[in-house]
């Protein structure tokens, strides 16, 4: 692995020793010292065209516990010309020797070019409406970790799939994992496209809830409406918002979860939320070990397939 | 004086070699093979060079080339006034010459856009003294290209550079009356609409098309609707007004449709498609590298066939190259912050014979209709023959260009004419080469290079 | 991972002086059948073509070292009193279990057995590929105040024991730690001494040695595999 650019490009194999290397490195979260002298002497620079103190701040802490040097580069603001400063800012992390570029912008494809670009690894932290591949990671983390396996089970992704760096990465990543996974959404807020996917289509929330193993909500911007997408919050929310009479049609295995940040009473009730089968608190926790693996596997060897390539 | 030259043994339209003799602008005679040097004009242009009245006549080898009348490109971008960075009228035509071209319509989208006499006639006359090429101007429809009134065409059309075809290329006349008071207006000159069709409002943010790759991708997409819907509303425009509009770029198979459509209809509606449409298509998208991106969109593996079809039996009139230069920056970035286009009159005619000669559909006949003779009829050029075979007769003017059908070249896209280079097709090998490109006469390329 | 890799344990793996084993490496040496007979294997895997494969500890053999190092253990500790085994993976572990079966039998006392990962604390991980992270499960007792016992199957270099110091005291602080090793095959490259040794086995660089482990390989065996086809 030299890049994590998307999850549709990962195989089995590559997903599987994430998730087990992720595993050993939430063990050592226990230990009583959680620094590993692993990364030392690399540096990991935090490129972050677009505010995300929660992501950003969970690479921050899993660089630092390999005791990487971490470098926070916000490049937000230079809205007229971002196109240059994206180049002109890859060379200038070149200059600076960064071994790792987590990269989170608002154009898709992004890091694809950043990555072609620098030497170092590129990671996807977030790229515009097409992938967020440790998201989708680490949501696959916490379902193994709660439901012990991921091969076999029904995974329902709701909300606004149209644009959902979350929802491509997780449909692409269960479905390597053997998972089966359903979008429901308003037709409007689902990829024309989608017939390509390897998902069941659903616009009936309440129909697919029984079924699933797995629910994990979408946040919905509100400015959605405005272009349209759908009529009005309320009418969105008693159609796909998961509440608590919706949430109890659901089996009782079943994990409710979400990538943050939630807008209750839109698309998730409180009670929901908060309830024991959500997620929502240890999806942070894990994202850290994620973050761990994801960067020990591409920073963690002589990186000798990099130089050859 | 200029001297006389004779073109051995070469293939017009691909039939019996010939010696062509070009004097004085014109196809002076035309003899079988070997025949050229003991006609009549040679042996005088000899004379007068032993004396020393005249230069010698210059034999040019062409054995085992295709003769072609000159290229007529419908669709150019040359940046000047503006961005003369990215291409100027000078670099463009020598692209355009090294590409077989001696006709290039320069579209309207400078800065200042040519929306008045004064820039088309300056665009004219900086084709006039670079002289690689003739450079037809395109007026805009619209003041500023900004789609709210009309741009004086008139005054366009009486100018010194005879303004015959109106575009806001880059943009779409959305407006329907507007579309419609544009194309009657146009019909005191016969002049025609060239309209580049793009619903605004399905295409807001749009970046690739519209469908499985774009889902993948997290590209907002370009609906092909968005092109067909235009298209059906100003054919039935045209054909109520009874004027002449020209679809830009057609880019999908409903497009092909729907001109088929108004063609049986009657209405005087024609129609260009792209080297890139013929041959590319949206996968290429996957790298996230714009030097794929291009507006209208790469589409699916079934409309460059549909494309190809179209172009075959007349339903697309001609290939235009909508050569777009653009400067690294506008290019070497993220693929949303990019500017579509690609580069075309260098490879244009390569890639018709990859898609359409070497696939069958197109005889080197059908090449010199769709690449010459037809978007000359469209954008009113003078000089050019009726049918494909008289372009080589004696009495017409020397406008041709020579092609070797066996040559195969790497294209590099450091070393184009063009000022740019951003070429979707780097590193590619690609089929034909020009040799030589001949304006009324006089060589503008001989031996593969800009004379 | 599962090859027996090979790599002269300071340089890098490519050429002549990477026909040795590493320490670490040997362990994962891999499933190919186990021949008794000195001459008779093919090589322990597909990337070792041409060596020759020598049994120096039968089955039989690794039973008796086993039993004695435990006695060894229960001796030098008086009688296991506050020991924790811990075994460094992949077949430190299952030696380690091995190590508290007999002590078990022996005195009828239950050493607490754990595994300890040290790869995270290599000096060494920039030299070669990323290396699979293994278990670290450390025993409900902790290792604060007590005798630790890192179970290894073989002693090289020294430098997987350094790390897995390392490892270990991020874990707490032993009152001592002390080393038991299957195979001692010498070439220190720090100055590490095993406390247990079943075997001391004088190699050389070209040399590599595998431990077999029932548990892992499916049967048990200590073999040299000579790099050199004569």
């Amino acid at each position: 692995m030299n890049h994590l650019l998307s999850t549709a490009d990962l195989k089995l194999d590559d997903a599987l020793l994430v998730l087990d290397t992720a595993d050993r490195m939430a063990r050592v979260a226990d230990a009583p010292v959680r620094k590993l002298p692993t990364l030392r002497g690399r540096t990991v620079v935090n490129l972050f065209f677009e505010d995300s103190t929660r992501t950003r701040t969970s690479f921050e802490v899993a660089a630092k516990r390999l005791s990487a040097d971490v470098i926070n580069f916000s490049a937000r603001g230079s809205s007229v010309s971002k196109g240059e400063s994206l180049k002109d800012t890859a060379q200038t992390l070149e200059a600076m020797g960064a071994d790792a570029v987590v990269c989170r912008h608002p154009a898709s494809g992004a890091p694809h070019r950043l990555a072609s670009w620098v030497r170092g690894s590129v990671v996807n932290a977030g790229d515009g409406t097409h992938e967020h591949p440790t998201q989708a990671l680490l949501d696959a983390f916490t379902i193994r970790r709660r439901l012990g396996r991921l091969d076999g089970l029904a995974v329902t992704i709701v909300g606004d799939v149209l644009h959902s760096r979350v929802a491509r990465s997780n449909v692409w990543l269960l479905t390597t994992l053997g998972a089966r996974v359903t979008v429901v959404a308003p037709p409007t807020l689902l990829p024309l496209g989608i017939s390509g996917w390897p998902v069941e289509v659903s616009y009936d929330l309440e129909s697919v809830l029984p079924k699933s193993d797995v629910v994990m909500m979408l946040r919905v911007q509100r400015e959605r409406m405005s272009a349209a997408f759908f009529p009005t919050e309320r009418e969105y929310s008693r159609r796909y918002g998961l509440d608590a009479d919706r949430a109890a049609l659901m089996p009782e295995h079943a994990l409710v979860m979400h990538p943050g940040p939630m807008v209750r009473g839109m698309e998730i009730a409180s009670s929901v939320a908060d309830s024991p089968r959500s997620t929502v608190v240890e999806q942070v926790a894990n994202g850290v070990s994620v973050r761990m693996a994801v960067l020990y596997l591409l920073l963690g060897g002589s990186g000798a397939e990099r130089e050859s390539s | 004086m200029t001297s006389v030259i004779v073109v051995r043994g070469v293939r017009p339209l691909g039939g019996d070699a010939r010696d062509l003799v070009i004097a004085d602008g014109t196809i002076a005679a035309v003899a079988p093979a070997g025949g050229g040097e003991r006609t009549g004009v040679v042996a005088e242009a000899a004379a007068g060079s032993a004396d020393g009245t005249r230069p010698a006549p210059l034999v040019v080898d062409a054995t085992g080339l295709v003769a072609l009348p000159g290229l007529v490109d419908l669709h150019t971008h040359l940046r000047e006034p503006g961005r003369e960075d990215a291409e100027t009228v000078d670099s463009g035509t020598r692209a355009a010459a090294l590409g077989g071209y001696t006709t290039v319509f320069a579209m309207a989208n400078t800065d200042p856009v040519a929306d008045t006499a004064g820039v088309v006639e300056q665009v004219w006359r900086l084709g006039q003294d670079a002289g690689h090429c003739d450079v037809r101007p395109v007026g805009a429809v619209t003041r500023g290209l900004a789609g709210e009134r009309l741009a004086e065409l008139g005054a366009m059309a009486s100018s010194a550079a005879a303004v015959r075809m109106f575009s806001d290329d880059g943009h779409c006349v959305s407006d329907a009356l507007l579309m419609r008071r544009a194309l009657e207006y146009v019909k005191a000159f016969d002049g025609v609409i060239a309209q580049h069709a793009e619903e605004p409002r399905l295409t807001a943010g749009a970046q690739m098309n519209e469908g499985a790759m774009a889902a993948r991708l997290g590209l907002p997409g370009w609906p092909a609707v968005a092109e067909e819907a235009i298209i059906a509303r100003d054919a039935l425009l045209t054909g109520h007004v009874g004027s002449r509009l020209h679809i830009c770029h057609v880019s999908t198979a409903g497009s092909v449709e729907l001109i088929r459509w108004a063609k049986a209809k009657g209405w005087r509606v024609t129609a260009e498609v792209t080297p890139h449409h013929l041959l590319l298509t949206e996968e290429l998208v996957a790298s996230y590298d714009p030097v794929y991106k291009v507006n209208p969109p790469l589409r699916t593996e079934a409309d460059t066939e549909a494309l190809r079809a179209g172009l075959a039996d007349g339903t697309i009139d001609c290939v235009a190259t909508d050569h777009a230069p653009h400067a690294s920056e506008d290019k070497e970035t993220e693929w949303a912050a990019a500017r579509p286009g690609m580069l075309g009159l260098e490879t244009a005619l390569s890639i018709v014979i990859q898609t359409m000669v070497e696939t069958g559909r197109l005889d080197w006949a059908g090449v010199a209709d769709r690449m010459a003779l037809a978007p000359a009829r469209i954008g009113a050029v003078a000089d050019m023959p009726r049918d494909p075979a008289s372009f080589a007769q004696v009495g017409v003017p020397a406008t041709l260009t020579l092609l070797d059908p066996e040559a195969r070249r790497v294209i590099d896209p450091l070393a184009v004419a063009s000022r740019s280079s951003n070429t979707p097709y780097g590193g590619r090998t690609l089929p034909g080469a020009i040799r030589a490109t001949f304006l009324r006469g006089r060589p503008t390329v001989l031996d593969g290079k800009i004379i | 991972m599962a090859s027996a890799a090979q790599g002269d344990p300071a340089r890098n793996t490519t050429g002549r002086t990477g026909r040795t084993a590493r320490p670490r490496d040997e362990l994962r040496a891999g499933t190919a059948d186990v021949s008794s007979t000195p001459t008779g294997s093919e090589g322990l895997t597909g990337s070792e073509g041409l060596g020759i494969t020598r049994t120096v500890l039968s089955a039989a053999d690794m039973n008796r070292v086993v039993s004695r190092m435990a006695h060894q253990v229960l001796e030098k500790t008086s009688g296991g009193d506050g020991v924790v085994l811990l075994g460094i993976p992949t077949r430190g572990v299952p030696l380690a279990e091995r190590l508290a079966r007999r002590v078990a039998a022996v005195e009828g006392v239950t050493l607490p057995v754990g595994s300890l990962d040290p790869t995270m604390y290599r000096d060494d991980l920039r030299l070669r590929g990323v290396r699979p992270l293994e278990v670290t499960e450390i025993p409900d007792c902790g290792v604060d105040g007590m005798v630790v016992v890192l179970v290894d199957d073989v002693l090289y270099s020294g430098r997987t024991v350094r790390a897995a110091l390392d490892a270990l005291s991020a874990y707490g602080r032993p009152r001592a730690v002390q080393l038991a090793v299957l195979v001692d095959r010498g070439h220190r490259e720090l100055p590490i001494r095993a406390d247990y040794v079943g075997k001391n086995m004088p190699t050389s660089r070209r040399e590599s040695v595998a431990v077999r482990l029932r548990e892992v390989d499916g049967a048990d065996a200590v073999l040299i595999v000579s790099s050199d086809a004569p």
